[in-house]
């Protein structure tokens, strides 16, 4: 095992065998996929960003002084769009997943190169009618486009905004269907179901949901466009139809879209907690199969969104009792990797303080939904700043962060290149004490009745809101810094040779930046994931 | 009430302990399992770091007797605070069999609360302390959400169906009252306050700002002005039913199946009335969707609730003959 490859000759790589712009954008390497991927993801991260800080902003005071009142819905709709369908649900398993899963499986690419350019379009031409409906006048719908106001009060941008959702849809499911074959056909061989790193099952689990769930959301927005267009009455009352009914059929598909966000991230913490620990991971079985398990109890649960809707108690008692089983098997998760850490040989770099750091806020996240299970205490808080701050800690505490954490253990293989360690803990810790900032107040908030979307609110809520505006300051500084040292990386890092981090799985065997064909040969599996300790005979 | 920097909400409802015991508990739970496993991490961090890349961890791959402890464990923990936390919810859905009943509107944006006794307010509502009170709402837009966190209670206004809240005030003075639903442009600006007054003192507002009839008296007048008696005869020989003693009970309807008679049936029967035809009736009624305001609905519905031969609806007249429940001078615990 090299340590920091010593400089040879110009290598050919994915990234300096094809130079021109046409050799980008009508690539069919994953990798370069995954990489146009990172460029269009990070730059909806920035946008919703930007609405996260005037949101803030305008919180600081009690008054509606910032901003009108319609921007301010604007704002926190385009923040909602920007960050849900742009970011969270293709950063795992569109970047890292698209890169990093075919070198897992040993295989030259994914299963469908040219659908998966085609699902990059999509993506973008999606993409581009949101930008386009965001700064043609905006949406003031909220995320969640919640009929009738979506369908006959708002007359702002709706459906062009609908229209990049049920566009990009498309872009998930042909990614989730090219990843489910690419894992059924392409693994390498001696690469059983049982020998695949974690992270390949949590994808796997993730295209599952991609597939089934995403038509729903299409035909959901299908049905919006009907009834605004043509006026079938479908959810609007006075037109004979349900207004709850939209959000059976919403929350449908976006619940199992939170797992489609936080499954692929707890994939790649599983790869760095075992990686750092040098350690299998503890009970592999459990965190595989909880994957799966997830997924599948991930459809039932979707009326916990309703619980003040109107809904019968009968099928809210139903919903909470589903509800606090999908919690088990994210339980199992974390108690696993906490005990991969056991007896470990805890190699503290900049990604396990990202997956600690993770492991931290996705508790937390993790534990108040056991609040908003708990139909008593729901009633009180739905609506409230304690259903932001805890979908915030899942959301970005748990699915940014470990995407951060994959990101900054993948870097060196993407692009070859180590990024500096110390500047990476420290924007981890800032990151971490940011968000707590931002979002630990938020839950007092909301216990205390602030209700979520106010642009205005009580003056006795100010002191709460300034903390938590200035712990989004913070965040937002971490955040920075995360780019300026990765850009900074790709003109000064050190080389990073093949395996800087000295870990197992096959994504590590071939040179970094990778090859074009990914290996120079064939690879053939012939142990377990993370058989570390059969490759030393020094035990701690 | 408003100084400081509050940190737990008010208790200013019967509900509102019960609600808060429960959530302390969950509190006391998550922050136990919180702790426990961020100490052990940052333990094991500490205890097994090491900056040798060369080192191996042992070599363990797991137990199955520590996952099924951590899986049922906490599913048991889960059906706990699932079985409590049902147990509070029937209570919060379920309002006691006499209440103050007061009917709500919500429109953007505002609230508009009707009381039995004719009278109206806007963003505003008056209630006495120590008696159940049940709101019945609607909204005449978009979805709403009548939220009082004070009381820890909260339902979605929404068009076309009736909601309802019900709570019993335990503390005076004035609390917030939200719309917790986003609703367009002024959705913070739909906010009120709930004024909880001695019953005696309610009394008293309640003579202040009478005006007009009462709800039931307004209703009746409706029924004359949209000639809904010219068919509701109360012999029950019109082209209608007779609607005398038809509220709380079951009405059987022309596709044979049965429905009680209720805020909602009544309401759908004014804006639908073909939906749910009574058995023996031709579907001659028109429709009434768009030419009756909720509010007025509301009126009709409190017209035909009160052409019951026994009224459970307590009104102000009945109000002080009530037995006192939970006593509006009790402590917050």
């Amino acid at each position: 095992m090299t340590v920091g490859a010593p400089i040879a000759a110009p290598k050919v790589t994915y990234l300096n065998h094809e130079h021109t712009v046409a050799s980008w954008l009508l690539t069919k390497d994953h990798k370069r996929i995954g990489i146009m991927y990172l460029v269009v993801v990070t730059f909806a991260f920035f946008l919703g960003g930007i609405f996260a800080s005037m949101i803030r902003l305008e919180l600081a005071t009690p008054a509606g002084d910032l901003v009108s009142a319609d921007t301010y819905n604007k704002m926190f709709t385009m923040h909602g769009v920007a960050m849900v369908f742009f970011v969270l649900i293709p950063a795992v398993p569109a970047i890292l997943g698209n890169f990093i899963l075919p070198l897992m499986l040993g295989a030259k690419d994914v299963a469908f190169p040219k659908l998966n350019l085609l699902s990059w379009y999509v993506f973008v031409i999606g993409f581009t009618f949101t930008l386009y409906a965001m700064v043609s006048g905006g949406v003031d719908t909220g995320w969640t486009f919640y009929t009738p106001y979506s369908s006959r009060a708002s007359n702002t941008n709706v459906m062009a905004t609908g229209l990049g959702v049920f566009i990009t849809g498309f872009s998930s499911i042909l990614t989730g269907l090219n990843f489910m074959v690419t894992i059924h056909r392409m693994r390498a061989p001696g690469l059983t179901w049982f020998r695949l790193p974690l992270f390949v099952w949590a994808v796997y689990a993730t295209s599952l949901v991609q597939i089934l769930g995403t038509p729903v959301i299409a035909i959901t927005v299908l049905a919006l466009a009907i009834e605004r267009f043509l006026h079938f009455g479908i959810f609007d009352p006075v037109l004979g139809g349900d207004p709850v009914l939209f959000q059976h059929m919403f929350w449908f598909y976006s619940h199992p879209a939170v797992y489609i966000m936080i499954l692929p991230p707890m994939g790649a913490i599983s790869e760095v907690i075992a990686a750092f620990s040098r350690k299998s991971i503890f009970g592999y079985s459990f965190v595989a199969f909880s994957s799966l398990a997830i997924a599948i109890f991930g459809f039932l649960v979707w009326a916990h969104h309703l619980f003040v809707a109107g809904i019968s108690v009968y099928s809210a008692l139903v919903f909470s009792f589903l509800t606090y089983a999908v919690a088990i098997p994210s339980a199992v998760k974390t108690f696993n990797w906490a005990a991969t850490m056991y007896r470990g040989a805890i190699w503290l770099k900049a990604p396990m303080i990202w997956a600690i750091a993770f492991l931290g806020l996705f508790l937390v996240g993790g534990l108040t939904g056991l609040f908003t299970a708990a139909l008593g205490v729901d009633v009180h808080i739905h609506d409230t700043y304690f259903v932001v701050a805890h979908f915030h800690f899942i959301m970005v505490g748990g699915a940014i962060m470990g995407y951060f954490a994959g990101l900054h253990y993948w870097w060196p293989k993407i692009t070859g290149r180590m990024y500096s360690d110390i500047w990476a803990k420290v924007a981890a810790i800032i990151v971490f004490v940011g968000f707590n900032l931002t979002f630990g107040p938020q839950f007092i908030l909301g216990y205390l009745g602030m209700p979520r979307r106010y642009h205005v609110y009580p003056a006795e809520f100010q002191v709460l809101n300034v903390l938590s505006s200035a712990g989004a300051s913070i965040l937002g500084v971490g955040y920075l810094l995360v780019a300026i040292y990765l850009l900074a990386s790709l003109f000064f890092g050190e080389e990073a040779g093949d395996n800087p981090w000295h870990a197992t799985g096959l994504e590590w065997t071939t040179q970094s930046p990778p090859l074009p064909h990914n290996f120079a040969s064939q690879p053939v599996v012939t142990e377990d994931a993370y058989e570390y300790s059969k490759r030393e005979i020094k035990v701690v | 009430m408003f100084s400081g920097i509050p940190l737990f909400p008010t208790q200013a409802s019967t509900l509102a302990a019960d609600v808060d015991a429960l959530y302390l508990f969950i509190v006391a739970i998550t922050a136990f399992f919180g702790i426990l496993v961020t100490i052990v991490v940052i333990y094991f961090a500490v205890k097994y770091r090491t900056n040798d890349p060369m080192k191996v961890g042992a070599r363990i791959h797991g137990s199955i007797p520590l996952e099924l402890a951590w899986s049922i464990i906490p599913f048991l923990i889960t059906i706990v605070i699932f079985a409590w936390a049902s147990s509070v919810f029937f209570d919060i859905y379920r309002p006691p069999d006499q209440t103050l009943e007061i009917y709500a509107t919500g429109k953007r944006w505002m609230w508009k609360f009707q009381h039995l006794d004719g009278q109206n307010e806007i963003n505003e509502l008056h209630v006495p302390a120590g008696r159940p009170v049940k709101v019945t709402f609607t909204s005449e837009d978009v979805i709403h959400s009548l939220y009082f966190p004070a009381f820890r209670v909260k339902a979605d206004a929404i068009p076309g169906r009736y909601s309802s809240v019900w709570f019993s005030a335990t503390k005076l003075g004035e609390f917030h009252l939200f719309c917790a639903e986003y609703c367009g442009t002024n959705h913070s600006g739909m906010v009120g306050r709930v004024v909880v007054m001695e019953p005696t003192e309610y009394e008293a507002w309640l003579t202040g700002t009478v005006r007009g009839g009462s709800l039931a008296s307004r209703g009746e007048q409706l029924f004359g002005d949209l000639a809904c008696n010219t068919c509701h005869l109360s012999d029950g020989r019109g082209r209608g039913p007779s609607l005398v003693n038809k509220f709380g009970s079951p009405e059987r309807l022309a596709n044979g199946s049965t429905v009680p008679v209720d805020e909602e049936y009544v309401r759908e029967s004014i804006l639908m009335p073909a939906v749910k035809l009574v058995d023996g009736y031709q579907p001659l009624m028109p429709t009434f969707q768009g030419l009756v305001s909720e509010e007025n609905v509301m009126a009709l519905v409190e017209y035909v609730k009160s052409l019951r031969a026994q009224s459970s609806t307590v009104s102000r007249a009945e109000a002080s003959e009530e037995p006192a429940q939970p006593a509006a001078t009790r402590e917050n615990r």
